[in-house]
């Protein structure tokens, strides 16, 4: 069978980085292709190539046995490509209809549009309501509106780029379907992910990329996990050891009935969130994005201080209207979901923004005047004991790549001997070597007593380092579970809004 | 041409913008001159070189550039912190006014401690100024920019209300000026027979103080991440509240500093126009300066030189005074083009 | 003369003078939406000022006088557009460097026009309809500019609402990252757009120079076109409201002039506060509803665009 799509030799350099060396592709019609690799090793520039988005340096595109230069994602799309984005997207404050509307050739608009979008939405399985505005829907929703918005272009291949990063287990289980008979349809699909249970799943094929080249092209059915994941990320990598079961210590950081009223349209509220956490342990909190964790997160930074102070009380002492200063006094650390603009400032140099959560506990300022030597030195141990790649510490933020950063910021906080420490999506965007560098730096630091609460959408993560687990989901917490005791599918329900007794959900008709 | 970024910002460039910037306005100032019909080359002289030929020329450059560099100064502050105060204009004239008052109130007496009465006086006006916007920001959330800038159209109105009133001049025959500030009230001459006051020491005392405070002090490294990265000043616990208040309240005490200079150095009395614009001019010695104080200094120096420069210009070459304000404009722009080599690198292919 | 002749005289004025601010604030409107700050308003409003007054005494002819402040208000306008799109300098910053080098700019060219008058933009007084006592005048006898400002009214706010360029270029204003994905080009989107803004700035100044007072002073505009940039915070960047917004503000200067007139022993000074006053006064209780704000303020406004290719 001619493939549908071929890629010889594809090649995009960006500065300082080449991400796409020599990639070759053969996608058939009909086939679920895998596009396999972790974090950085150049899948999302090789679709956004065969979309349009980007122009390849070098190499040959073929589209049904015809070369081919995508110039436009308009030119993709006439050809029959259609991509559903990972960051979506989506405008916000503008209706299902006018979003989707935005996104299809202008012949196709007009009136009927609406009728078309509830009829192919209904009819794959993914309803839609055409007048609802997209910040008022949820993030799997919004998902259907990337899909949808291709479905009505009766695309040839179709591409997906971590579409499941963003849904509960049985969400995905729904996609699966949707696309298993887009599959028998007659239409190819290219699938990103980094998942491996999944790809193997439902993958009829999977092509491997490791720093921008392709290491392997293979059945993903003939191959087991392990195999897959060597070939992803090349030499045996160090699985973070859990320590053994130690009992946790005493009740260090108290949380009770935190609710908030947000003002901004955008905002999840916060509803009655309670929660313990003790000394050596690491309460892992799992949901999906958009549940309400940035907002937590900022209540018990401090950044947004509490109407009640005794809402958070560490060591007895109410820290509730507490600024982030006075809480790291206290012994917290904690580090955002953000690297660049939020944990660090991206032009600033690493002394300095090890200056930034440093500055009280590590003594850096004499009389208001910053002690430059001493802030070089701190940034300095910090890159040392954390293995974080830089070629010097009076270079900015940016000069690091995603993963060395996140493991200064971590470090940074580390190194301060917190006795407690808040993280939001460790590792997100971080290659594999550093994530698992983050998650044995996390143990560790539960082994040698301190109270730990991971905040993931990952749960492969959050069942790597928790010892309970608990579930955030539209601005509630639910109880937690010894993760020893339960399921992704269990934490998958949870994280759905469905059953768990302690969550009650309201979820809009739809 | 093809525009990417670099991984890192230039640090060189940083720099070198300005300096690229000033050659670029130079050789559109030659055009400029050419199309209004004057020898390009002369007329740069003219403007350029021919005001600072003599010392008296050196001094007034010191006379001008001494306010355009304490309000840039203090704008800075607030540029940094990404505060958009465009009201210097009118915090300067309100500072102005205040202290005046105090002289004009006492003008019989001669006291040592009146001129820095008057001088504290005026900044406490301007700051009272500057304390509007910042509140309205902090509180209401009001744009600053439209909110200061509407304050200058008052605060020029003010000046005119207390010019054509109880500010004139009983024994002046009705024009709106005020009375002649009497000795004690007029800042000391730093060098014989010219105008060079001491407003011009104030200046670099505050070019000093502003560099020790934006470069090492904690109060500088706050502005700076509030300006650059507001998540990371939250993140850190920084009063990003605060720090408006504190950038408003410096530019206020400043542009009245610089104000009250204006009136008892160079004019001597309260007159309807105390600033050739000042308050604005200042914006753009602080970008030139990069919003450093050692820059600001030398951009001040510059725009001083370029309003001597039009002043020349008009008497020797009969050209419109308007032409500074031209020079200005366009050095301005060229700056904003030269920074985008900062954070980008032109590819020609 | 009796009542109804002070009123009718007094809606004319607030007309002349809500002109220039609506042009101003419409096509501000328009360049906001597509997420673009141009805090140049009052540079281009100056320009077009100076250069429609020039080419109206120099020509006689008022179309051309206008068409020229328009095309002035563009031409200033790409300026900022390949500074601000293409060199992707700071929006704020630059936009004040439009100004001042607008005001800079025009009293220079303004220069040799000063003390020359205008005759002024011909009413267009439609037969019989314009006889109507107090309607009549003000509705069908106006000249054309207050016509083509009501039309552009309506144009912009079917534009926006209705027209799939106007879908498109609200959605650039909400997201320019994702309509970048999709496949617009936002720098095209966003320079047409700043070019539209200039012109009609240029309109405003136009009417300021030829038909408000026909006359060349330099700084005329006397921060009218700041006046219109909060005009369209006021608005909540919907069209209709932005023009109407310009009527209460043509309205509250006319007025304190009225006032003056009046011989009331107010200083004149204190009454010329009063447009500035209340534009603080009004961006404070705009600003007050956060929330709101948050929804109607494009989303992508005042952020440089960045797109690797």
């Amino acid at each position: 069978m001619q493939p549908l799509l071929s890629l010889r030799k594809l090649r995009k350099e960006f500065p300082g980085c080449l991400a796409n060396d020599a990639v070759d592709l053969d996608v058939l019609p009909g086939e679920i292709h895998a596009l396999l690799g972790e974090n950085g090793a150049g899948k999302s520039t090789l679709v956004k190539m065969i979309y349009g988005v980007l122009r390849p340096d070098d190499g040959e595109m073929v589209w049904n046995g015809q070369a081919v230069g995508i110039e436009t994602p308009s030119a993709a799309r006439s050809l029959g490509i259609g991509m559903v984005f990972q960051h979506f997207s989506l405008f916000e404050a503008l209706t299902v209809l006018e979003n989707i509307s935005l996104g299809i050739p202008n012949e196709l608009t007009g009136p009927g549009l609406s009728e078309r979008i509830v009829e192919v939405s209904t009819s794959y399985g993914l309803p839609l309501d055409p007048q609802r505005e997209v910040h008022s829907l949820s993030v799997g929703e919004r998902q259907r509106i990337e899909i949808v918005r291709c479905l009505l272009q009766n695309p040839k291949l179709l591409i997906m780029d971590e579409p499941t990063s963003v849904l509960t287990p049985q969400e995905a289980d729904k996609l699966f379907e949707t696309l298993k008979r887009l599959s028998s349809e007659g239409v190819a699909i290219l699938y990103i992910s980094h998942r491996l249970e999944e790809i193997m799943d439902l993958c009829d094929k999977a092509t491997i990329l490791r720093l921008g080249r392709v290491v392997s092209d293979c059945d993903p059915s003939l191959e087991s996990a392990r195999s897959l994941a060597e070939m992803m990320m090349g030499s045996d990598l160090n699985l973070p050891e859990k320590r053994a079961d130690n009992d946790p210590g005493p009740v260090r950081f108290k949380v009770r009935s935190l609710s908030t009223q947000p003002d901004d349209p955008f905002a999840v509220s916060l509803k009655n969130i309670s929660f313990d956490l003790c000394d050596g342990e690491i309460l892992g909190v799992a949901g999906l994005a958009g549940n309400g964790q940035v907002e937590l997160m900022d209540l018990l930074s401090g950044e947004i201080l509490c109407q009640q102070s005794d809402g958070i009380v560490m060591d007895n002492i109410s820290v509730g209207a507490m600024r982030p200063g006075r809480r790291r006094d206290l012994g917290l650390g904690f580090v955002p979901e953000e690297r660049l603009g939020h944990g660090a400032v991206p032009d600033m140099t690493l002394w300095e923004n090890g200056f930034l959560s440093a500055m009280r506990s590590q003594d850096l300022m004499h009389k208001g005047f910053i002690k430059v030597a001493e802030c070089v030195d701190f940034a300095e141990a910090v890159v040392t004991r954390f293995n974080v790649k830089t070629v010097g510490v009076d270079h900015n933020a940016t000069s690091l790549s995603g993963g060395n950063l996140q493991k200064f910021i971590v470090g940074r906080e580390i190194k301060q001997d917190p006795r407690v420490l808040i993280v939001l999506q460790p590792t997100w965007g971080v290659d594999a070597g550093s994530a698992a560098a983050i998650h044995q730096e996390l143990l560790d630091l539960a082994a040698k007593g301190t109270a730990v609460l991971v905040i993931s959408q990952d749960l492969d993560e959050l069942f790597t380092v928790s010892d309970r687990i608990a579930v955030m989901c539209e601005g509630r917490l639910s109880e937690a579970t010894p993760a020893a005791e339960t399921t992704v599918e269990k934490i998958g329900l949870l994280m759905g809004g469905v059953g768990g007794a302690d969550v009650i959900v309201e979820r809009p008709a739809l | 041409m093809k525009i990417e970024a670099r991984t890192e910002i230039s640090k060189t460039m940083i720099y070198a913008a300005p300096v690229l910037a000033v050659v670029m306005t130079m050789i559109a100032g030659l055009g400029l001159f050419e199309i209004m019909g004057h020898n390009p080359f002369e007329s740069l002289y003219t403007f350029f070189v021919a005001p600072v030929n003599t010392w008296d020329g050196v001094a007034e450059l010191g006379v001008k550039g001494t306010p355009l560099i304490l309000i840039a100064i203090g704008l800075s502050f607030g540029f940094r912190a990404n505060v958009w105060n465009i009201g210097a204009e009118g915090q300067l004239t309100i500072g102005a006014l205040a202290g005046s008052a105090l002289a004009l109130a006492f003008y019989d007496v001669e006291s040592v401690f009146l001129l820095p009465g008057m001088i504290i006086v005026a900044a406490l006006g301007g700051m009272a100024w500057a304390a509007i916007p910042a509140f309205l920001k902090t509180r209401y959330n009001a744009n600053e920019i439209l909110t200061s800038l509407m304050l200058t159209y008052i605060g020029l109105l003010v000046l005119s209300l207390l010019i054509h009133g109880p500010l004139k001049d009983p024994d002046g025959m009705n024009f709106p000026e005020s009375r002649i500030f009497h000795d004690a009230a007029m800042l000391p001459i730093l060098i014989e027979e010219t105008r060079l006051h001491a407003g011009f020491l104030i200046m670099l005392a505050a070019v000093v103080s502003a560099w020790v405070i934006l470069g090492r002090h904690i109060i500088g490294f706050q502005i700076r991440v509030i300006g650059m990265a507001p998540r990371a000043a939250s993140y850190a616990g920084f009063d990003q509240k605060k720090m408006v208040w504190l950038v408003f309240l410096v530019a206020g005490a400043l542009s009245g500093i610089a104000g009250i200079c204006e009136i008892a150095g160079p004019l001597g009395q309260v007159v309807p126009v105390i600033s050739p614009g000042y308050g604005f001019t200042a914006i753009i010695v602080a970008f030139v300066g990069r919003l450093h104080p050692v820059g600001i200094f030398f951009a001040g120096m510059l725009m001083a030189l370029s309003y001597l420069g039009g002043e020349n210009a008009q008497i020797e070459l009969n050209m419109p005074n308007a032409v500074t304000g031209v020079f200005q404009g366009m050095l301005l722009f060229f700056l904003l083009a030269c920074d985008v080599l900062i954070k980008y690198r032109l590819r020609f292919s | 003369m009796d009542g109804s002749d002070i009123l009718v005289s007094a809606i004319l004025t607030i007309i002349t003078a809500a002109t220039p601010l609506a042009f101003a604030a419409l096509g501000e409107l328009v360049v906001e939406k597509s997420g673009v700050l141009n805090l140049g308003v009052e540079g281009m409003m100056i320009v077009g000022a100076v250069m429609a007054f020039a080419t109206g005494v120099t020509t006689d002819s008022a179309i051309l006088a206008i068409v020229v402040g328009a095309i002035s208000g563009a031409i200033v306008a790409s300026i900022f557009g390949f500074l601000v799109l293409i060199m992707m300098s700071n929006q704020v910053a630059t936009g004040l460097a439009l100004t001042i080098f607008g005001l800079g700019l025009s009293a220079l060219m303004g220069h040799g026009f000063v003390g020359m008058t205008f005759s002024g933009l011909p009413q267009l007084s439609i037969p019989f309809v314009s006889e109507i006592p107090i309607v009549g005048p003000i509705i069908f006898g106006q000249d054309g500019m207050v016509y083509l400002s009501v039309f552009c009214a309506f144009a912009i706010a079917w534009f926006l609402a209705k027209s799939r360029a106007g879908l498109i270029l609200r959605a650039v204003g909400e997201s320019h990252d994702a309509a970048h994905a999709i496949g617009y080009s936002v720098i095209r989107i966003r320079f047409l757009a700043i070019l539209f803004g200039g012109a009609m700035a240029g309109l405003g100044g136009a009417y300021l120079s030829l038909a408000y007072t026909p006359l060349w002073v330099e700084n005329m505009t006397a921060g009218r076109g700041w006046i219109a940039l909060a005009l369209v915070v006021f608005a909540a960047w919907k069209p209709w409201r932005a023009f109407f917004g310009a009527y209460l503000f043509g309205g509250i200067t006319i007025i304190q002039l009225h006032i003056q007139g009046f011989g009331v022993a107010v200083p004149s000074q204190l009454l010329s506060m009063l447009p500035y006053l209340v534009t603080i006064i009004v961006l404070v209780f705009i600003s007050r509803g956060s929330v709101r704000q948050r929804l109607s303020a494009p989303g992508s406004l005042g952020k440089s665009f960045y797109a690797a290719s």
